[in-house]
């Protein structure tokens, strides 16, 4: 049994290949973008033909790893929280088919929003969905809950989620691994009605789901990842969740912990221990890395008093949790270092030197000033940082394909012209179907896809769109007149300049490509070339 | 044995580099370690960090606690000023001088060296005055190693034999002046501490 230096991410991709996976499906997102790339460079992964090509978003993902599972194979789908939000409809509807092989979902959650739009709470999902939730406190258990989570989902016919946050997914520690799991043969299922959501058929399927609910209450009270550690003083007790008892051990180093625990790393919550605790101490503390999912459930409609954590201000109410806000909620003294001097300032990320965004920007910002500001509609992308100094140039960032929508919406409302700005990934991931909306009543708004033939702002991985955006203009039915092209470079600035200018004076819908390769995914090929070259 | 270690740059400066080679040293010595790093947006020209914990015991946080870390090392001065809120009291500081300027409104280099010259325990190198010294200008890196090396309780065979992991597929031309990239770095401390 060898010990392999791996992120909480990588983690949880081997133990999942280690477990008999047959297929990982995934867009990238932060923080949850290198567990498929570990099955992308994994080796076994290559001999054995294990699916790990990304897919055109998470929705796509959900269902063919359902799809997978329908076959009777192990399949598991990636995303980090928002993107949960876009695989939900075939998510919820999972839970209520059931699976066949065992389906794992697995979501990164980003509290404190170091990359993200939000921090919304995948447990809640989970809860909705009325799944069962495996939340790592470390890198090995993370190993090991993706190693059983297959046989778990087989055991009880419900999918599984695996959820963690940002500061597991990206911090490696040494990590023991188990002997290699055998894939599943390919069956299909024995009930054949099973996955045909019919309301006739759902509704069976659904009574089979709250039916299975007291089994997953059994399973949580008996699981390995759930600990009840008694103490004699009663004073305090902690509920701690995922990585909340991973601070709390931070504090505590070799000495014990001077109050009752709870060890929450299987959802549902382990009812028999909440109700020990809650009744034994005088007050409970509830640490969790999200939202106050288990505070708010324990504290009630009639506010128990006694229940505290973000909801009674004993910890912030956003944000990640750290140690010293542990530290603080126990009683203990906090540590601190000193304030930083006025001489630091902000260093904000940047779009890179070279990037042909810029070049888009400053042309839009030169027609942009003389058409009237408030009028660009931004997407998620590298080209989002346009939105800070010195091109301040877009006016709206909200999710995934919004740009080509919301421009519309806005131009219905009379903003004309109204200009999206949307990368090339983005778009097939969810621009086109905004892209017919607008074809189909002739919308008076540009569509600027700037493509760089990549997925940027995750670190360069294959984008669908390499070589398509064109044709999938011309499917969709934008009128060829009006769907320009041009190379994003200082020297072609007045062209640029032109285009828009036309483009945005016609009454229809427009689209501008500009084509020219990211920087980054050029020069790294470049280096590759290199390196070949010399072996 | 208990080290905390924050590790400071822009982003594209390769701090990863000098945590990849503590981790292999840690590794190599079967010491405990973990090591957080910064993906996503703060890649482009933003700040980054990562940390790293070794231990022989079992670690628990990923993060640094705020006032727990023993050493900064920074590859920019401005950014070693960035997490003065974690360096524990008798913590070391240990910096490049050479500026990364990126924004509107980077600071006076005289302010920034005065700020750092208050921290009890600092040592300010020109890692890449070293580096061109011995033609390996992308070597600068592993001169901040090697001068945040006397305080990081790991032997110079284990980091030398960290640099031997990283760097062994590239040939030994290339972990030699590595080697000598560390050497230099920790001479640099040890005569002017």
């Amino acid at each position: 049994m060898q010990k392999l230096l791996l992120l909480g991410d990588e983690a949880i991709a081997q133990g999942a290949l280690d477990g008999g996976m047959s297929g990982i499906y995934a867009y990238p997102g932060t923080p949850s973008t290198e567990i498929t790339e570990y099955v992308q460079k994994n080796k076994y992964a290559k001999e054995n033909n294990i699916h790990s090509d990304w897919s055109a978003n998470e929705k796509t993902a959900m269902e063919s790893a359902l799809g997978m599972s329908y076959a009777g194979k192990r399949a598991m789908v990636c995303m980090k929280h928002v993107g949960l939000n876009v695989a939900a409809d075939a998510f919820m509807n999972s839970a209520i088919t059931g699976v066949n092989g065992g389906l794992v979902i697995t979501v990164a959650d980003d509290p404190s929003m170091h990359s993200s739009q939000n921090e919304q709470d995948s447990r809640f999902y989970a809860k909705f969905a009325m799944i069962p939730v495996l939340e790592p406190s470390n890198q090995q258990e993370a190993y090991e809950m993706a190693y059983t989570a297959f046989e778990l989902s087989e055991k009880f016919n419900v999918p599984v989620m695996i959820r963690i946050t940002t500061r597991l997914a990206h911090s490696r520690s040494g990590v023991t691994v188990n002997s290699q799991k055998a894939e599943n043969k390919m069956v299909l299922p024995e009930d054949r009605q099973q996955f045909v959501l019919l309301p006739s058929i759902a509704k069976v399927q659904y009574r089979k789901l709250i039916n299975v609910q007291p089994k997953l209450e059994e399973a949580s009270e008996k699981s390995k990842y759930n600990k009840y550690i008694d103490s004699e003083n009663k004073k305090l007790g902690v509920i701690a969740c995922g990585l909340g008892y991973n601070y709390l051990l931070e504090n505590f180093e070799e000495s014990e912990i001077p109050f009752p625990v709870v060890k929450v790393s299987q959802y549902p919550i382990p009812r028999k221990f909440v109700e020990k605790i809650i009744t034994e101490c005088d007050e409970i503390l509830v640490l969790e890395d999200g939202y106050p999912v288990v505070e708010d459930d324990l504290r009630g409609f009639m506010h128990n008093k006694k229940i505290k954590g973000r909801l009674s201000g004993a910890i912030p109410r956003d944000g990640e949790l750290n140690p010293n806000i542990v530290a603080k909620a126990v009683g203990l003294a906090d540590t601190y270092g000193t304030d930083s001097p006025n001489s630091l300032k902000g260093r904000p990320p940047q779009m890179c030197k070279g990037c042909g965004h810029i070049d888009v920007y400053e042309a839009l910002n030169e027609v942009v000033a003389e058409i009237g500001e408030g009028r660009v509609f931004s997407d998620i992308g590298c080209y989002t940082l346009g939105a800070l100094a010195p091109f301040k140039a877009i006016n709206t960032c909200v999710d995934m394909g919004a740009s080509i929508t919301m421009a519309k919406g806005a131009a219905d409302a009379g903003l004309i012209p109204a200009i999206a700005m949307i990368g090339d990934s983005t778009f097939t991931h969810s621009g086109m179907t905004g892209l017919l909306d607008a074809v189909m009543e002739n919308t008076p708004i540009t569509v600027i896809i700037s493509d760089n033939s990549t997925t940027g702002m995750t670190g360069g991985q294959k984008s669908h769109a390499e070589n398509r955006i064109f044709d999938i203009c011309k499917g969709l039915g934008v009128h060829p007149d009006h769907l320009r092209t041009v190379v994003p470079l200082k020297k072609n600035h007045e062209e640029m300049v032109a285009i828009m200018k036309e483009e945005f004076a016609y009454n229809g819908l427009s689209v501008i490509v500009p084509v020219r390769e990211c920087v980054q995914t050029a020069s790294q090929k470049a280096r590759a070339k290199v390196a070949t070259k010399k072996l | 044995m208990k080290k905390n270690i924050i590790l400071a740059g822009v982003g594209g400066q390769g701090i990863l580099s000098i945590a990849a080679t503590i981790g292999m040293a840690a590794i190599s010595g079967n010491i405990n370690i973990k090591q957080s790093e910064v993906h996503g947006m703060s890649q482009r020209g933003g700040d980054v960090q990562s940390h790293l914990r070794l231990s022989d015991k079992p670690i628990a946080s990923d993060v640094i606690p705020k006032g727990k870390a023993d050493i900064i090392i920074s590859v920019e001065p401005m950014e070693a000023l960035r997490y003065l809120p974690y360096l524990s009291k008798d913590g070391w500081l240990i910096t490049n001088s050479k500026p990364y300027n990126n924004i509107a409104d980077y600071p006076e280099v005289e302010e920034l060296m005065a700020d750092i010259k208050k921290i009890k325990n600092h040592i300010i190198i020109d890692a890449e005055e070293i580096a061109k010294s011995i033609k390996s200008r992308r070597s600068s890196n592993i001169v901040m190693l090697g001068a945040a090396s006397p305080f990081l309780d790991l032997s110079m065979e284990l980091l030398e034999e960290g640099l031997k992991q990283i760097f062994g597929r590239k040939g030994e031309e290339v972990v030699n002046v590595n080697i000598e990239a560390l050497r230099l770095g920790r001479k640099f401390t040890e005569e002017n501490m």
